[in-house]
């Protein structure tokens, strides 16, 4: 890397805040504020512990597992949440079922929450004022604003490397695959971890969409080309288990 | 700036589309633009191991490093060695006004069996890697997700401290 690369220019502060079971990136302008005050950078930190909190399945007490207990009713759980059922109810027809609320078996939507939660903090960012500012929650990222934003691929055979990189504007990149988390997609038809593809990555405008798309994507394998190409706003990159590569017809467009 | 950066791409797009096919046989140097310097076509797609579409190449890929010959404007830039399955591959980028203008392959694996998928893939990753390299400039880092004791080994991480 040359000296300069992404350090934030002046007027800009990058923040990670553990959360939601991995870390979430802040890249914001520094009037957005500290994670803890309250100005928007604040706001938005503590909505995604609020999200964590409500929806992860991990938690006893989250809305999401006395819901999924059948102990909570619906009417009485955080309005949101009927809101997200309606959201995967909608990704999962689109996929064949590939995308699912129960992807173990138990009642977990984790798949659709954290592309949620992240596109909502950015939403508050610009809310707040902020007119450029991205936000990466473990590996999945809206970006907001008139700038191009310039996002690496991880290469899933060669930790630590990118693949490609992409470039756009306001809009959202979401990568599946097994790269750092091991086999944690499986494929709801089979109950198995999805055979031939290493990652799959769908470029799209906004992340919730964008990043449950590509959970479907991965656990289709193969497929999941075709799927993309007919999915009207989205394109995607793939690299399979044998380091071979493919890419939607439109992906080119965003190649930086 | 802008200009710049969208010159790149729809360049480094037509490399990616050039790239998907042999190229160990020396020749003559290739224009890699294609004559057109304008934005990214959906060609770029070719770039598949199942798709198996050929179409024809105008030129090869030097072999050896050309920094020596190069006429008035144009600059080399080499890329890192990359240890890729089939072994090391190196290569140059020939940029004439912050346009890659050629490539040339430095290093690449003996074994030449595998030339379509060195070509389809490591080729325009090495030019991804080698732009960012120098351009140095990476907002963000898309990948399967790191746990948050993973984060700590994740480019992301490493863009977060630069900070």
């Amino acid at each position: 890397m040359s000296g300069g690369g992404a350090d934030a220019p002046e007027g800009r502060r990058r923040h990670a805040e553990h959360v939601m079971g991995t870390v979430v990136s802040f890249d914001v302008p520094a009037v957005a504020g500290e994670p803890l005050g309250d100005a928007a950078l604040g706001r938005a930190v503590r909505w995604l512990h609020w999200v964590d909190a409500t929806f992860s399945p991990y938690r006893d007490d989250s809305d999401v597992s006395r819901f999924g207990r059948g102990t909570l009713p619906l009417a009485d759980c955080a309005p949101e949440l009927a809101e997200v059922l309606r959201a995967c109810a909608a990704i999962s027809a689109r996929s064949g079922g590939y995308f699912t609320v129960t992807p173990g078996g138990t009642f977990d939507p984790s798949g659709y929450v954290k592309g949620w939660a992240i596109e909502r903090a950015a939403a508050m960012l610009t809310a707040g004022g902020s007119a450029e500012h991205s936000v990466n929650g473990g590996g999945d990222v809206q970006c907001a604003g008139g700038r191009l934003w310039r996002i690496g691929i991880a290469d899933p055979l060669r930790p630590g490397r990118l693949a490609l990189v992409v470039a756009g504007r306001d809009f959202a990149v979401a990568t599946s695959g097994v790269a750092e988390r091991g086999a944690h997609i499986v494929d709801p038809h089979t109950g198995q971890p999805p055979a031939g593809l290493a990652s799959v990555t769908v470029v799209g405008a906004r992340l919730p969409e964008t990043d449950a798309y590509a959970t479907a994507a991965f656990a289709m394998g193969p497929a999941a080309r075709d799927w993309v190409e007919g999915l009207d706003g989205y394109e995607a990159f793939a690299v399979t288990a044998s380091g071979a590569a493919w890419q939607t017809s439109g992906f080119g467009a965003y190649l930086a | 700036m802008r200009r710049v950066i969208l010159a790149v791409t729809g360049t480094v797009a037509g490399l990616v589309a050039l790239l998907s096919f042999k190229s160990h046989v020396p020749s003559v140097p290739v224009s890699a633009a294609g004559g057109s310097g304008g934005s990214s076509s959906s060609s770029t797609s070719s770039s598949s191991s199942s798709g198996g579409q050929t179409q024809t190449v105008p030129g090869e890929f030097p072999q050896g490093s050309v920094a020596k010959n190069l006429p008035a404007g144009e600059t080399a830039v080499d890329g890192n060695v990359a240890n890729t399955a089939y072994g090391p591959v190196q290569i140059q980028l020939i940029e004439r006004s912050s346009k890659i203008v050629k490539v040339a392959v430095l290093v690449q694996p003996a074994n030449t069996l595998h030339d379509i998928q060195i070509g389809a893939f490591a080729f325009p990753k090495l030019i991804g890697e080698t732009l960012a390299a120098q351009n140095g400039k990476i907002d963000a880092v898309s990948g399967a997700t790191y746990t948050s004791a993973g984060y700590i080994q994740s480019l992301q991480s490493a863009l977060d401290k630069r900070a």
